[in-house]
């Protein structure tokens, strides 16, 4: 193996002007957070009926995000694929800046914010959620350290089992994130287990979308010619992708297949997938067609695929996993508790209805806040420290 | 209070429409309070605490509150079970805006295949293993002693995610800012409530306001000690048929439908 | 940038530091002499200790008292802030008893002056219910109060 170098980023005019764009999108973002802060909840579209809205959305996605984009490290250095391992350093880096922008959209969505520390002191251990809350923290500080050990070369030898035990905090992690959804028993689009393995696939699948995606705008933006993302690897990162999405179409269908045979779940599947309106919509079009099935056409068994061809798969990729998150989070909400079986119902609190929401601007605000405060403190990282490596022909 | 439920043998059945008053706790207590009036300050009685009974020590786990609904008592239309509880613990949430807070509700019933139409209330069911209290991250939900389930204001962070876990649609969400609140049922801007069975009251031994308005309307909603074999709610489930909500999922409510 | 302007830098931001906090500390204590102290209004009856003991502990009272009564369901401390709120009702000008939203409230006088955040009123009502509201809705009546006021001293003591 031929030896690598890593540089900062140089920056240059493009690099400034997109940080100061993304720094804007999250100034929209405190000033939502501070709007729905001051005006509570009334200020979102959220209701008693859906009660996590776009926000959990946007944090959910870039959760998933961060979970999943942490593979390119693993990939090099728990199986061995040194090809990956040049890439190791950004993967492990957007690994913490995701985690932290979902985090904050989280946080910042709270009732009460302001009391995060009572939410760090009492714990419920029954709780997946308080559970959650230790896999995060114990997540951002483990890829800290697996991140220092790739970055010290006296400390290469700490590499696999640092990176083993990242790997499987990794997996640990976006099971409890499904597990969210899936412990709750009393939703008929929720509460499956398999709701946690799918999280996986997921959080694969979009990681290494959103890897892309960072890497070929560096390679646009960042004025580092001799540092571009090369052809083969990104063949190869092409060929995963496709593998990824197959995975998620896999476990969707599971998902949805198990469901049609449970009599808990019959009534939910036959609203979601052909008579839930815009859900049906968005689930069929948006999260399998351009989500999954139209990048998987785009880029599979090409051996050369084309840059531009790359990124517009990527973007599809993170179009369709928005989708895809929004009809199971709002869609697994806004369908009826069956509370009476056998019985018509009606009442003033939204039985037997389909519950109705309309997202409100602050919320986009604030979803969109994250993602750019995830994209922040990764051009930041990027300009600080030596992460981008010298590519070697592979 | 150990030893209570041996004791409450001799007609004790629990407070049911704010009548009745556990004997044995009202000797209890009232010895507390004996003690308590001896140095209290001149002029000031224990008569003033809610008609000669003193307060309640704390939550006694050998009781089990709970609430008998008799559906065929219950008339569609009616809501003075909402109307009174919207009056004593102050929300005023209704079908036109679904960010107010409803802390109980009436759903109506039809059998599509008879046109058999009914009308329930639906409020928090106080399982014996609820939902909200297993997901809730820092143990604001907890459910007390004497099978209570409550919100701990002081500690809940508004994530909601309560709200997603309970099979009931029971809790809401205070969206806006709220002032002069009831001194008794305490209530803020982002955090989450439900009905609290008006603890404040059946620590003062009566019953909740639902089971009082109820009363002199249908008397469809009978309030008592689901542990105790002699009060007439556990009579009258030993005698009737009854059933839970949702009892397929192992939750034990605390409320239970008769006729349903 | 060189070594030596890095180190002009961290110089710069030393003495900015402890010139900006000598200058904090200073217009601080000029300020809490212009201040005027807070007129902390006087309250309707016995409190539950002495006034000094109130001033430092006020908050240990009162979250042990909610602790208990809310987990527990010990009602024998109850209404402590009930109790408080009560007591110490401020009427402004027109005779209303003011709410927190008032800077004459009780609470603010002190909490204003001192920067503190009162996340009590959130929600707990800040004023009492009129006498007349109680009759009706609840079936207690303002001698309820008194007989509380009265015990919380009791077993305070």
């Amino acid at each position: 193996m031929t030896h690598v170098t890593y540089m900062e980023c140089k920056g240059g005019p493009r690099f400034t002007a997109v940080f100061v764009g993304l720094l804007g999108v999250l100034g929209l973002g405190a000033a939502s957070a501070l709007w729905m802060e001051t005006h509570g909840h009334v200020a979102s579209g959220m209701n008693n009926s859906v009660v996590w809205g776009a926000p959990h959305v946007f944090a959910i996605f870039l959760i998933l995000v961060a979970s999943g984009v942490l593979n390119i490290a693993s990939l090099g250095s728990v199986f061995g694929e040194m090809g990956y391992k040049p890439k190791a350093r950004l993967s492990s880096v957007m690994a913490v800046t995701f985690l932290v922008g979902g985090l904050a959209v989280l946080v910042l969505d709270l009732g009460r914010p302001d009391r995060l520390t009572v939410a760090m002191t009492n714990y419920n251990f029954r709780s997946i959620f308080a559970w959650n809350v230790l896999l995060y923290s114990g997540f951002v500080g483990i890829v800290v350290a697996y991140l220092v050990v790739q970055m010290t070369r006296r400390w290469q030898k700490f590499l696999k089992p640092v990176g083993l035990v990242a790997f499987l905090w990794r997996l640990i992690l976006t099971t409890g994130t499904g597990s969210i959804f899936g412990f709750i028993v009393a939703r008929s689009g929720l509460g499956t287990a398999v709701l946690a393995p799918e999280f996986i696939a997921m959080s694969l699948l979009y990681g290494l979308a959103v890897f892309m995606l960072v890497r070929l705008a560096i390679d646009l933006a960042a004025d580092v010619a001799d540092r571009r993302l090369s052809d083969g690897l990104l063949a190869r990162l092409s060929r995963l992708l496709v593998i990824f999405a197959g995975s998620v179409l896999y476990f969707t269908g599971v998902y949805h297949f198990t469901g049609i045979f449970s009599p808990e779940r019959t009534e939910f599947e036959a609203w979601i997938l052909l008579g839930g309106g815009y859900f049906t919509a968005l689930f069929w079009i948006g999260a399998i067609g351009l989500g999954l099935l139209v990048p998987m056409a785009m880029l599979y068994n090409r051996e050369a695929p084309a840059r531009s061809k790359v990124a517009i798969a990527s973007s599809l990729v993170v179009f369709g996993g928005f989708a895809q998150v929004w009809v199971i989070v709002i869609g697994g909400q806004v369908f009826p508790m069956r509370l009476f079986p056998g019985f018509e119902v009606s009442s003033s609190f939204g039985d037997g209805v389909v519950a109705s929401y309309a997202p409100a601007l602050p919320e986009f605000g604030l979803g969109l806040g994250g993602v750019a405060l995830a994209l922040i403190l990764t051009m930041i990282a990027l300009k600080l420290f030596p992460l981008l490596p010298h590519e070697e022909a592979a | 209070m150990s030893g209570c439920g041996d004791a409450c043998k001799g007609g004790c059945a629990g407070p049911v429409g704010g009548e009745t008053i556990d004997a044995e706790r009202r000797s209890f207590l009232g010895a507390v309070g004996a003690v308590a009036v001896t140095t209290l300050a001149p002029g000031v009685t224990l008569t003033a605490f809610g008609g000669g009974e003193a307060r309640a020590a704390g939550a006694d786990p050998a009781k089990r509150w709970g609430l008998l609904v008799d559906i065929s008592k219950c008339e569609d239309g009616c809501t003075g079970c909402v109307d009174a509880c919207k009056t004593e613990n102050g929300w005023q949430g209704g079908a036109e805006n679904q960010q107010e807070s409803q802390w109980i509700r009436k759903v109506s019933l039809r059998d599509p295949k008879s046109g058999v139409t009914k009308s329930a209330p639906v409020m928090c069911q106080h399982c014996a293993h609820p939902p909200c209290v297993d997901v809730c991250p820092t143990g604001a939900s907890f459910k007390r002693a004497d099978g209570i389930v409550l919100v701990d204001k002081h500690r809940c962070i508004g994530c909601r995610y309560c709200m997603m876990a309970c099979p009931y649609k029971a809790r809401s969400f205070v969206h806006h800012e709220l002032e002069d609140q009831k001194p008794w049922a305490p209530r803020g801007v982002g955090t989450v409530e439900s009905c609290t069975l008006c603890v404040h009251r059946v620590d003062r031994g009566e019953a909740p306001a639902c089971v009082t308005a109820c009363a002199s309307k249908g008397g469809a909603i009978v309030f008592g000690d689901l542990s105790d074999p002699k009060s007439e709610i556990a009579q009258t489930i030993a005698t009737y048929a009854t059933k839970q909500i949702r009892g397929d999922l192992g939750v034990d409510p605390g409320v239970r439908y008769r006729n349903l | 940038m060189t070594r030596r302007s890095s180190l002009a830098t961290a110089l710069l931001f030393v003495v900015t530091l402890v010139l900006g906090g000598l200058a904090g500390a200073a217009t601080g204590l000029a300020l809490e002499n212009s201040v005027a102290r807070p007129a902390i209004p006087q309250a309707s009856g016995q409190c539950v200790a002495p006034k000094e003991v109130m001033r430092r502990s006020h908050m240990t009272m009162l979250k042990h008292t909610r602790d208990v009564t809310v987990r527990e369901g010990d009602r024998q401390t109850a209404e402590g802030l009930t109790a408080c709120v009560t007591c110490h009702a401020v009427k402004d000008a027109t005779g209303t008893v003011v709410s927190v939203s008032s800077p004459q409230h009780f609470c603010r006088a002190c909490h204003d002056y001192a920067a503190v955040k009162i996340d009590c009123f959130e929600c707990h009502a800040s004023r009492p219910l009129s006498e007349k509201a109680v009759d009706n809705e609840h079936g207690v009546g303002a001698t309820d109060v008194a007989a509380l006021k009265a015990y919380a001293e009791e077993t305070t003591r």
